[in-house]
């Protein structure tokens, strides 16, 4: 429903056009209400990555500032991480297709390429630290481990969802019992790639 | 009985049977919005003990020795603190949001029932650790409500050792609590809505803490971001907000920071959290009023789009708060210009509570009593705002005890008055009792007036140049000797606003047992809180079978009508709507 025809009906009028109340039989549901609450968490968490990202151009004004080194892991962590989204998005098709096979495929990949992600980032910050990288240091260090830090912490949060689904296939759970899972973590894996593109283009053009 | 919460979730409501999963480990909405309410106003009888104790020292300023100025700032933090988030955020979508929403939308209970029980024990546990810091080596912070950097972490300010640390560590769980319950409450407001609810026949209460609880998803995560950098800054040495400095003579580690940046997050986070404190008590003070007056809402679509108005504009007036920080004078300019474009919804909704009272059956009740106190507080305090939105009126008065005045009236009295209003009113449904009337006549008539004698004087002591924050004035040539004794009546008129509240606790207890029995509908309104078969609500709230809604929530007085209201699930053929 148009959201500008909702807001400006005249509730105090007898319905000349009854189809505005009996739209959803059942209530009001529309789409999947996971799927909404979903999508709201993921404005909460764009915004806080946002107000990160505007907190960083602002402490980057002072001169004090020394941008920090970019190892060449951060690529290839990028692309675990595509890859990663990647095999949840085939998991996501293999729910469709009730293949318990893929699925169970789909889920250890996706578990293993996101595991591989966040130890790569742990790499990243040693090889950091070993250069002389201290949070303490200056401003530039410290807002990248904090960023890290804290994407990193969403992604081990998804992993949590991620293998407690898992672990629902490997004792007897249907393909369809588990897709709703599955789309949800996609779409959060998605959105977490494209937060960490952003990050990662901020930090590579500052 | 177990009945499907959700049409889509498909699981059955859980059925709790013992005691502990009833009342204790509840994911029934009804009880945790009782243990929300419980707790905040708990922790908000802390922070009036703490305002009585700031009183005392200003009105007979170093004649307590417990009030030393490392304690009287202490108070001053925690007071502010826990009033405007511990209790006012808490109790307005914690309390109000969780009984009422699925109440009024006609759902069983909300979409998310486990995370909705986690909010709340992730709520007290930020509250045990915030009144934790009282018994810390070093005490609370006593950084100031606005715990600007860099002196909020500095060694020489009450509670830089522990005190900060449990502060900040304490607003990060309620962010994650809040945003837990948060989900809950514009999901099921979106999802939940029974057959024939629409969006626009919902009560404005829905409406206001609705979109209070979207301006608060979006504004806590600056808030989170600042309490997360200042702790860093206070635990391992960074610089985000702390600029090079000397502190008792020695040069510190610290480097390049800028405490600007906080206040920007802070106020970014900080203004829409007075709309997020205001727009739930808009929305139930409009059903106050309506129904108390026996009136259909003025205006019920200009009061949705203000509240979408303010929703919006709220997020661009912050630095307003920021003026005497030094800033662009365009910039300045510019969050003016936006402060008062913001007043011009506001001011539409004080005009139609006005007309909603116009020629009303108004009925003189506790609830309405305390209603039309709070249009009379609101209008106060909002034209102060108007003075001190613009850049150079803020200047001179931005330090005094007018700041004091304006915002004690317009976002501590007002929502506390509607805090009180709505607790009348809707008692009788959370317990199937009255409160005592004439008990809380006298604590309506204590309460308001009293506000009144302790704020309108703090106007005038602001323009004197009275400065605020300040423990003691010592000797000042510009102070006249009758601002002292001004202080001093200021100062009783608190204490016996105060000791007044006990009259409204024992209130609350009293009545839960001995209180007349209130039917399910006494105050003879329409919404669907009030049609629901049993009083108190019993869990799965409905029966067998959801309401099915046929009209807006204000049908009062219709003409042809039998009675002068009929409830939104009466059918239009049995009694015709206004304009049948």
């Amino acid at each position: 429903m148009n959201i500008f025809r909702a807001l400006t009906q005249k509730p105090w009028l007898p319905d000349e056009d009854d189809s505005i109340v009996e739209i959803h039989p059942d209530g009001a549901v529309v789409l999947h209400s996971a799927k909404i609450a979903l999508r709201i968490f993921l404005a909460v968490v764009a915004t806080l990555f946002s107000l990160f990202m505007a907190a960083y151009y602002v402490r980057m004004e002072v001169p004090d500032w020394r941008p920090l080194a970019e190892p060449g892991l951060l690529w290839v962590n990028t692309g675990v991480l595509f890859l990663a989204s990647v095999a949840l998005q085939w998991t996501r098709q293999a729910t469709y297709r009730e293949n318990l096979t893929q699925i169970k495929l789909g889920l250890l990949a996706g578990m293993t390429l996101t595991l591989a992600f966040l130890g790569g980032q742990l790499w990243v910050w040693q090889q950091l630290m070993a250069d002389g990288y201290y949070a303490v240091g200056n401003p530039a260090n410290a807002f990248f481990y904090l960023i890290t830090a804290l994407h990193g912490v969403h992604i081990a949060g998804g992993l949590f969802v991620w293998t407690r689904t898992a672990t629902r296939v490997w004792r007897g759970a249907e393909a369809y019992q588990i897709r709703l899972s599955v789309e949800l973590c996609t779409v959060y894996w998605h959105f977490l790639l494209l937060v960490w593109l952003a990050v990662f283009w901020v930090l590579l053009s500052t | 009985m177990a009945y499907v919460a959700i049409a889509d979730q498909g699981q059955e409501l859980h059925d709790p049977q013992s005691f502990i999963t009833k009342y204790i480990w509840s994911q029934d909405h009804k009880v945790i919005a009782i243990q929300y309410s419980i707790t905040a106003i708990a922790v908000g009888l802390v922070a009036l003990v703490l305002s009585g104790m700031m009183r005392l020292q200003l009105g007979f300023p170093n004649s307590f020795s417990f009030i030393d100025p490392q304690s009287y700032y202490q108070f001053v933090t925690m007071h502010g603190m826990i009033m405007v988030i511990y209790l006012l955020t808490a109790l307005f979508l914690g309390g109000f949001g969780n009984y009422l929403i699925p109440l009024m939308c006609g759902a069983r209970d909300m979409v998310f029932p486990y995370m909705n029980m986690m909010s709340y024990w992730i709520y007290l546990v930020s509250v045990l650790v915030l009144m934790a810091s009282f018994f810390v080596p070093g005490g609370p912070t006593g950084a100031g409500w606005t715990l600007y950097p860099p002196q909020a972490i500095l060694p020489g300010t009450p509670g830089a050792d522990g005190g900060i640390v449990l502060m900040l560590v304490s607003l990060a769980l309620f962010i994650v609590a809040f945003t837990m319950g948060g989900l809950n409450y514009v999901t099921t407001a979106l999802q939940a809505r029974t057959r024939g609810m629409t969006l626009m026949r919902l009560p404005l209460t829905v409406w206001g803490i609705v979109m209070a609880t979207i301006l608060g998803l979006l504004a806590f995560p600056a808030l989170l971001v600042s309490a997360i950098m200042m702790l860093l800054d206070r635990t391992l040495g960074t610089s985000f907000f702390m600029p090079a400095l000397l502190s008792m003579g020695e040069q510190l580690a610290y480097n390049g920071g800028s405490p600007v940046l906080f206040q920007h997050l802070f106020w970014f986070f900080g203004h829409p959290e007075v709309y997020i404190v205001a727009l739930p008590a808009f929305g139930i003070v409009s059903d106050l009023l309506s129904v108390h007056a026996r009136k259909n809402i003025f205006g019920y679509r200009m009061m949705v789009w203000a509240i979408i108005a303010i929703g919006g504009l709220s997020f661009v007036v912050w630095a307003h708060h920021m003026y005497v920080s030094g800033m662009h004078p365009y910039f300045g300019f510019f969050f003016a210009t936006t402060t008062l474009i913001i007043a011009v919804p506001t001011a539409i909704k004080v005009y139609n509570w006005v007309l909603t009272l116009w020629k009303g059956n108004i009925r003189l009740n506790v609830p309405m009593l305390f209603a039309i106190g709070f249009v009379f507080t609101f209008i106060n305090g909002g034209l102060t705002g108007l003075f001190l939105g613009n850049v150079v009126v803020d200047l001179p008065l931005s330090d005094t005890y007018f700041v004091v005045a304006h915002f004690h009236m317009v976002m501590g009295v007002s929502p506390i008055l509607v805090v009180f209003g709505a607790i009348y009113h809707w008692y009788p449904k959370m317990t199937g009792r009255m409160l005592d009337e004439t008990l809380g006549k006298i604590h309506f008539w204590v309460t308001f007036l009293g506000t009144y004698a302790i704020y309108y004087p703090m106007h005038y002591l602001g323009f004197l140049g009275l400065p605020r924050r300040y423990y003691a004035l010592g000797d000042t040539s510009f102070i006249p000797d009758s601002a002292a004794t001004l202080n001093a009546s200021i100062t009783v008129a608190a204490l016996i606003v105060g000791v007044v509240q006990i009259l409204f606790i024992y209130n609350l207890i009293v009545s839960l047992r001995k209180g007349k029995p209130s039917g399910g509908n006494p105050w003879e309104a329409t919404t669907l809180e009030w049609q629901t078969p049993q009083t108190p609500p019993v869990h799965g709230n409905w029966g067998p079978a959801l309401p099915v809604v046929y009209r807006w929530a204000y049908d009062y007085s219709v003409p042809g009508a039998e009675e002068d209201f009929v409830p939104q699930n009466v059918p239009r053929d049995v009694v015709p709507s206004e304009a049948d």
